[in-house]
């Protein structure tokens, strides 16, 4: 499916570019972007060693096998599939818990820490597991407490009341997990039985 | 409000402490542990790399050659029967592709429309609810050396959506369309 997405996505942007004109800021966009997924990578080096390093601390001294003790019933929901003391759930735990503090800098290397973990439980290497949707959907849907960088933006512009939002936002928030957990607990379901269309 | 700032700001330290004081409690040697696992974390960043260039480049071709405002241009009929302010279907369809530019994207809507306008409070909800989705998929996948990613991106996909729909209904609902 990545593959038909990638492909459409440059091939359709080369044509509209040229019929708009504008190939060269296309061209422009090519090399820019790939360097900024370098830099974007490289700056990731500094927290993902923090975060690898930190994790490895607390698997040793047990306060995963704590934490996953804690989040249990939750978790036995969303990710069934996963053995009961596995050190995917303390990965996964520390990164919903990071991302609801808003510590981007922390949640990015335990989510990726997570599903290093959930692929190691893959017998498939190749294919996504349904525990690995379930953790990106929950991901995507960025459950957070506080959306600073928005409050911050409005703050700035001159907003009466900036963090008005933060209920509204918190029912969406919530609207679209649950409506994501539904959907790949469907999709998983549906998939199970066979294979609807090819991905 | 104040109280949750302030808890924001010290989870940061407090989960760091905790960790160290633990481990420190158990025993554990807590530097040499901590130099051997960060270790990891350079295979990790190495790994996402080749999928992060690919996926940055076809949205960065996407964008910059127009296609995406074509493509808002062509859903119009479909906006605007689910009743999403003409404004704010920019930012819903960017959101998922790019944080950065979705940002740009909301201070400049909101420095035309006000930051207290129905609009203002609709992107600001849109925002603040949903991720970059795209960009999530190709480093967790990319960090696993996940190919076939079957149902996931679907999913994502009615996830942001919902968060959409509910954006536009929770704002109606709490402000008024004023």
């Amino acid at each position: 499916m990545l593959n038909y997405i990638w492909f459409g996505m440059i091939v359709v942007g080369f044509v509209v570019g040229i019929m708009n004109g504008r190939i060269d800021e296309v061209t422009k966009a090519v090399i820019e972007s790939s360097g900024k997924a370098i830099e974007i990578s490289i700056g990731l080096l500094g927290v993902m060693c923090l975060w690898t390093g930190l994790m490895g601390i607390a698997e040793k001294s047990g306060l995963v096998e704590l934490i996953t003790k804690l989040a249990r019933p939750i978790l036995r929901f969303l990710f069934p599939q996963i053995p009961a003391k596995h050190p995917a759930i303390g990965a996964i735990v520390m990164n919903l818990v990071a991302n609801f503090f808003g510590l981007g800098n922390a949640a990015t290397p335990l989510g990726l820490k997570a599903m290093n973990e959930l692929q190691k439980l893959n017998p498939r290497k190749d294919t996504a597991t349904d525990a690995m949707s379930t953790f990106l959907v929950m991901n995507t849907s960025a459950i957070q407490l506080i959306p600073a960088t928005v409050i911050s933006i409005r703050a700035a512009l001159g907003s009466a009341n900036p963090t008005e939002i933060v209920g509204t936002v918190w029912v969406a928030t919530v609207c679209s997990a649950v409506v994501g957990i539904i959907a790949v607990k469907l999709l998983g379901a549906i998939f199970k039985r066979g294979k609807p269309w090819k991905l | 409000m104040e109280t949750i700032k302030i808890v924001s700001s010290y989870a940061l330290p407090a989960i760091i402490l905790v960790i160290l004081c633990i481990g420190l409690y158990k025993e554990v040697k807590v530097y040499d542990i901590f130099v051997e696992s960060a270790k990891e974390g350079i295979t990790t960043v190495i790994k996402i790399m080749p999928s992060l260039v690919g996926l940055l480049v076809a949205i960065g071709v996407f964008r910059a050659s127009g296609a995406l405002d074509l493509l808002i241009f062509a859903l119009r009929p479909v906006t605007d029967f689910i009743g999403i302010p003409n404004e704010a279907v920019p930012l819903a369809m960017m959101r998922p592709i790019s944080g950065s530019a979705s940002l740009a994207l909301i201070s400049d809507i909101m420095k035309v429309h006000g930051p207290d306008s129905f609009i203002g409070r609709v992107v600001s909800t849109m925002m603040g609810s949903t991720e970059t989705t795209f960009y999530t998929l190709a480093l967790y996948f990319g960090a696993a050396g996940i190919k076939k990613i079957r149902y996931t991106l679907v999913a994502a996909m009615i996830a942001d959506f919902s968060s959409i729909l509910a954006s536009v209904w929770i704002c109606t609902l709490v402000f008024g369309r004023s």
